[in-house]
Formats: structure tokens, C-alpha cells, sequence
């Protein structure tokens, strides 16, 4: 039997390329986009890497639906079982390193090495932001002095469904770096990839259905910014919305929009426009997706009589 | 538009092909034998192929406007409390309190104690107070049983009564039992319009509900209804295709009309848009009002309110605007 008929390639013999259908992440599943639409993908030169769906509002409208059905196990499940879940994903993203640094280094035109450097950042981002779930609330929580005979604590609580514009620059670290805070601060997120290198993100999206991140919980979109970000801003069921990606002007189209539901809005920060997620982040995307819930709980002696539970 | 009919019942079919079936439960028995098979494959295909149909822009707004004033907006649970039966008849009159332009549903379904409370609830608003009757949902009750039941909900004050038709006679073939049963409600049921429930998901087959189909219309029956939401299969568009077949060549050949309820498990806008066209395009245009089309639902009410919020604003609403029921 020939070498041939085994599905092997003999010397010689040019091997037809296996090529990849780059499809979204939503639900835990991956589906096409419902327009049918694609758009190509090139590499910093020019050259055609791949075709990416070019998702709709409606694909924008799933996304939400799935996020927010995601969103009462995430936001319930325990920090720490979120933390290690988070791990898990790093965990994966490190078992994948050689097609994120070949991806990454195609989107951003960067040498191999560079590349590799980025993806390591990544990586370590993910297991920094993974170690914060737990720590959080200590942090931005607390027991209050009050003065009455009450305990008053304040506990931070993840605000919802989030609306995440990965930038458009630094398409794996910028991207890891708006996504993980806020998933590890328990919201769920509708990712818009960025546009013109959305490859990264949705591989990312292959890694997080294999690491127990239950469905729903981050779901990957790539298509027109704009196109995806405005329906989305607008959406009354979706609580916040981070600008990383977003241009002046879209940006302040969809803080227009966002204002109908006064959805929490993250402007796109200096560190953003800069495509520098090399610095240490912070705390800062953490809390921003976190309501601060305080609850008065009544103690010590009531009244004049001196009785006490 | 409610077209007159004479009132159905045996009389109606005097003069009819139809006269002499039910004159004995044989006859009864060799026509429902006689009744052509149905074609599965056709069936479920012709279904699926209507539910294609993409209906957009002022169609999608009329087609939801229809929708909600055809729901029987329904809480049928062993925890229905006064309180609840209250809010849904409220909900039933304003289902978008934001939006008055919003039209009310068509009834609210309760069990038979709730049915002055809910009577109270929707006043004389128009909505309808529809009671699940006969020892709903199983129906494994004495004739006597069920027939208090239809008539305490009728004295109660509702408006239409939903009944479940005997599976367990129907299955073992005695036909004539489900038929007589049909027909001594429907007299219990006085004024009130009679609703049959056959299970559908019950029948095991195609055949089965065609049959059932024609015993509830020979019967007398104002509507006839898919299921009780009670069991895993409730309605689909493939069996509710073909009990609007039923209820078209019914009228085809009596000149009585009879309506279609289909119940449980239709949830989104999209799936009740489904089956609307499944009426206009099997029964057709003579049905797409409340008097003759019925949706038995809960929960589908809040999706078509999102859908109309969406179309009146332009941006997707969420389960924050709508109630929690």
C-alpha cells in the first residue's frame, strides 16, 4: 500500500492546505454569523490569512441572549471557583502557544520572538487577573464604621451583561487585558474582536470552550466595529460597556447610545489609544465592572429597654 | 373577522356528509378509519417549510399586535395564588403598561377556583376568562366529576372552558366514549365556548390526532386545542398544521367553523410569527383573529413585548422591562 492512500504525504507531493474556518463564539458554541456574511482577513501586509465572519446585529442580539443566560451561574459560582476556572484557561491559552504566537505575529506584523514575547505576556495577564477573583472584595469591600448598632458592610457585586470593544491595535494582550477583568469580576461579556485582526480573539474563543468556562459566558464576535458596537450600546439588557477599541468618534456615538439605560461606561483609557498593555493594569478594570451592594444588618441592644437579640 | 355560525353541535350537521356518522359508536369507529392517513414526511416538511418565511417591518408589527390579542395568557399551576391570578389579569388588560397602544390579550386561562378572581380581575375590559375544566390536565375523573367541574366554572363566570378529551378511552379505540363525553360538556358548558384539549403528544401518531381532530368538531366543539403544557411534547407547528387542516375541511364540508388553540411550548415571537402563517396559509385569512386562533401561553407574552418595545424604539429590550411572572 502506497504511502499515499494512508492520508500521508510522500516526498515530493505538494499536501493540500488544511484550512481553518474562523467562526464566532457564542453560547458555548461556535456558530457562522446568521447573516452568512464574511469579510477577509489580511496579515500587516496584505496578504490574505484567513475569512472571518463579519457578524450582524443580530448576531450582536444572540450574543446577549447567551451572556445574560450565562450570567446568574458565573456571577453565583464561588470567587475562588471562578479563580480557578480563569487558571484553567491559562492553563490552555499555554498549551496553544505556538498557533497564538504565529496568529499574533500575521496580525501585528511582529518577528516571531516578538510575538512569543506577547503571548507570554498574555498568558501571565490571564493568571494575574485569574488570582484576583478572590481577592477582590477585600480590596474594594469592607465593614463600615456606622454610628448605630448596626454591622455595615459593603460587598462588591459584578454588574451584568458587559460590552467589551477589544482594541484595535493589540489584537491577544489588549484584547486579554479588557476581557479577563471583566470575567473574573463574575460579569459576562460580548466581545467585539478587533476588526481588522480578529483571529487572535477567535481562537481565543476555541481555548475558553475547552478550559470549563461554562457558555455564554464570553461570547466572540468579529465584524464591523461599528456595525456591532451601536446595537449593542443601545441594548437594554446589557449593563456596561468598555470603549478600549472604539475611535473618538464612535465612542462618543455610543456613550450617546449607552445613556438610555444608564449602562456603566468604561471610556477608552490613555494606556488603550497607546496599544500599550505592557504596563502593569491595575486594579482599576477590576472595579469598574463591580456595583458596590451595602447592607445594614442590625445589632447590639435595641432601644431604651436594653433588650438585644 | 368572527364570522356567525350556527351554533355547532349535532344539529349543525344535519344535512351534512356528516349526519349519520356519529349515530353509533361503528359508524363513528369506520369513519374515523376511513379518514385519509396522514403523510409524515409531507406533513413535518410543509411545516418546516412555512416556518421559513421571513416577515419583517409594519407585517412583523402587525403579525406581533395579532399575536398578543390572540394569547390566553395562562397560569395553570397547583401554587396559583389569588395574588397571582390578579396580576395576570392585569398584565392580560395592560400587557405593556409603558405603551398603551399595546392590544389586550384575548383571555387569561386559570383553573376553576381562581375563576372569580380573575373574573374580578379583568372586570369588563374584554379580556375573556377562559377555566381549564373536566379534571384537567389528566381527565381521569368520573363523567359526573368532570361535569361539576365544567359547571362550577361556568357558574363561577367564565367565558370559555378548556377541556381534556379521555386519552386512555381514546387510545383503546372507544371512540364513541371520547365523543359523548365532548358532547355532555359542551352542554354543560351552556354559553361558554368549549375548548377540547386532545394531548397531542399523548396520540403516538399523526393518524391519531387527525381522528381526534374530527371527534371534537363532530362533537361540537368551538375550538379545538393542542395540549395542556402538562407533558414533554406540547405544541408544534407539524400537529397544529394539520388540526388547521381539520378545522378547513370541516368548514370545507358543514359550513361550521371552528377554532385552533395551540398550547405549551411556544415561547418567542418568532415561533408564534411561525404560526401565524401556518393559519393564513392552511385555513387562511378567516382565522387570523382572537375569536378563532388562540395561543395557550405564559411566558411567549413577554418575548412579543420585547419584539414590540424593539420595533417602537429601535433598541433591544430585556427581561428588565417586562414583568416577572
Amino acid at each position: 500500500m502506497s504511502k499515499e492512500s494512508l492520508g500521508g504525504s510522500a516526498a515530493g507531493a505538494t499536501r493540500l492546505s488544511v484550512l481553518k474556518t474562523y467562526k464566532l463564539y457564542v453560547g458555548g458554541k461556535f456558530p457562522r454569523s446568521e447573516s452568512g456574511r464574511v469579510y477577509e482577513v489580511t496579515d500587516s501586509k496584505g496578504k490574505w490569512l484567513a475569512n472571518a465572519p463579519l457578524s450582524s446585529r443580530k448576531d450582536a442580539r444572540d450574543a446577549v441572549v447567551a451572556a445574560r443566560k450565562a450570567f446568574g451561574g458565573w456571577s453565583g459560582a464561588t470567587a475562588y471557583n471562578r479563580g480557578q476556572i480563569l487558571y484553567r484557561v491559562a492553563e490552555m491559552l499555554e498549551g496553544r502557544r505556538e498557533q497564538f504566537v504565529r496568529e499574533v505575529a500575521d496580525a501585528e506584523g511582529l518577528s516571531k520572538s516578538k510575538a512569543a514575547a506577547v503571548v507570554d505576556a498574555t498568558v501571565d495577564r490571564w493568571v494575574w487577573y485569574a488570582g484576583w477573583t478572590d481577592k477582590i472584595t477585600q480590596v474594594v469591600g469592607g465593614a463600615n464604621p456606622v454610628a448605630g448598632p448596626f454591622f455595615n458592610l459593603s460587598t462588591p457585586e459584578p454588574t451584568g451583561v458587559v460590552t467589551v470593544i477589544a482594541p484595535q491595535e493589540s489584537s491577544f494582550l489588549g484584547l486579554v487585558s479588557v476581557v479577563a477583568p471583566v470575567i473574573a469580576a463574575g460579569n459576562t461579556a460580548v466581545v467585539i474582536a478587533s476588526e481588522k485582526a480578529p483571529l487572535p480573539a477567535l481562537s481565543l474563543g476555541e481555548v475558553l470552550a475547552t478550559s470549563d468556562v461554562p457558555g455564554g459566558v464570553v461570547n466572540v464576535l468579529s465584524g464591523n466595529t461599528r456595525e456591532l458596537a451601536l446595537p449593542l450600546a443601545a441594548h437594554q439588557d446589557v449593563n456596561g460597556i468598555d470603549l478600549a477599541g472604539a475611535d473618538a468618534d464612535l465612542a462618543k456615538d455610543l456613550e450617546i447610545a449607552a445613556a438610555d439605560n444608564l449602562k456603566r461606561v468604561l471610556r477608552p483609557q490613555a494606556v488603550d489609544t497607546d496599544a500599550d498593555f505592557t504596563t502593569p493594569p491595575g486594579t482599576h478594570r477590576l472595579t469598574t465592572f463591580l456595583e458596590t451592594k451595602t447592607v445594614w444588618h442590625p445589632t447590639g441592644s435595641l432601644g431604651a429597654s436594653g433588650g438585644s437579640y | 373577522m368572527p364570522t356567525t355560525t350556527p351554533p355547532p353541535g349535532k344539529a349543525a350537521l344535519t344535512g351534512t356528509p356528516f349526519a349519520d356518522v356519529t349515530a353509533s359508536a361503528t359508524t363513528l369507529r369506520r369513519f374515523l378509519h376511513g379518514l385519509p392517513g396522514v403523510d409524515t414526511v409531507g406533513l413535518e416538511a410543509r411545516a418546516a417549510a412555512l416556518g421559513t418565511r421571513s416577515i419583517k417591518t409594519t407585517a412583523k408589527a402587525y403579525a406581533i399586535d395579532l399575536a398578543i390579542s390572540m394569547i390566553d395568557l395562562t397560569t395553570l399551576e397547583g401554587a396559583d395564588t389569588a395574588g397571582k391570578v390578579r396580576a395576570l389579569g392585569a398584565k392580560a388588560v395592560h400587557p405593556d403598561p409603558t405603551d398603551r397602544t399595546t392590544p389586550k390579550t384575548a383571555a387569561v386561562c386559570v383553573y376553576p377556583d381562581m375563576v372569580a378572581t380573575a373574573k374580578e380581575a379583568v372586570a369588563d375590559s374584554g379580556v375573556k376568562v377562559a377555566s381549564v375544566a373536566t379534571a384537567f390536565p389528566a381527565g381521569r375523573a368520573a363523567l359526573a366529576v368532570k361535569l361539576a367541574d365544567v359547571r362550577d366554572a361556568v357558574a363561577a363566570g367564565a367565558d370559555e372552558i378548556d377541556m381534556v378529551i379521555d386519552r386512555g378511552a381514546f387510545l383503546a379505540g372507544d371512540f364513541m366514549k371520547v365523543y359523548e363525553e365532548i358532547v355532555a360538556v359542551k352542554e354543560a358548558s351552556g354559553q361558554a365556548r368549549l375548548k377540547v384539549i386532545f394531548e397531542t403528544g399523548e396520540l403516538s401518531t399523526y393518524d391519531n390526532i387527525r381522528r381526534a381532530s374530527w371527534i371534537g368538531m363532530l362533537a361540537g366543539a368551538d375550538f379545538i386545542k393542542t395540549s395542556t403544557g402538562k407533558v414533554g411534547v406540547n405544541a408544534t407547528p407539524a400537529n397544529t398544521l394539520l388540526m388547521l387542516e381539520a378545522v378547513r375541511d370541516f368548514r370545507a364540508q358543514t359550513g361550521v367553523q371552528v377554532g385552533v388553540k395551540p398550547a405549551g411550548g411556544i415561547r418567542t415571537s418568532k415561533d408564534a410569527l411561525k404560526f401565524l402563517v401556518l393559519v393564513n396559509e392552511t385555513a387562511g385569512a378567516d382565522w387570523l383573529d382572537n375569536h378563532w386562533f388562540r395561543f395557550g401561553a405564559s411566558s411567549l407574552l413577554n418575548d412579543l413585548l420585547m419584539q414590540r418595545q424593539k420595533l417602537a424604539t429601535g433598541r433591544y429590550s430585556g427581561p428588565d422591562y417586562v414583568t416577572v411572572d
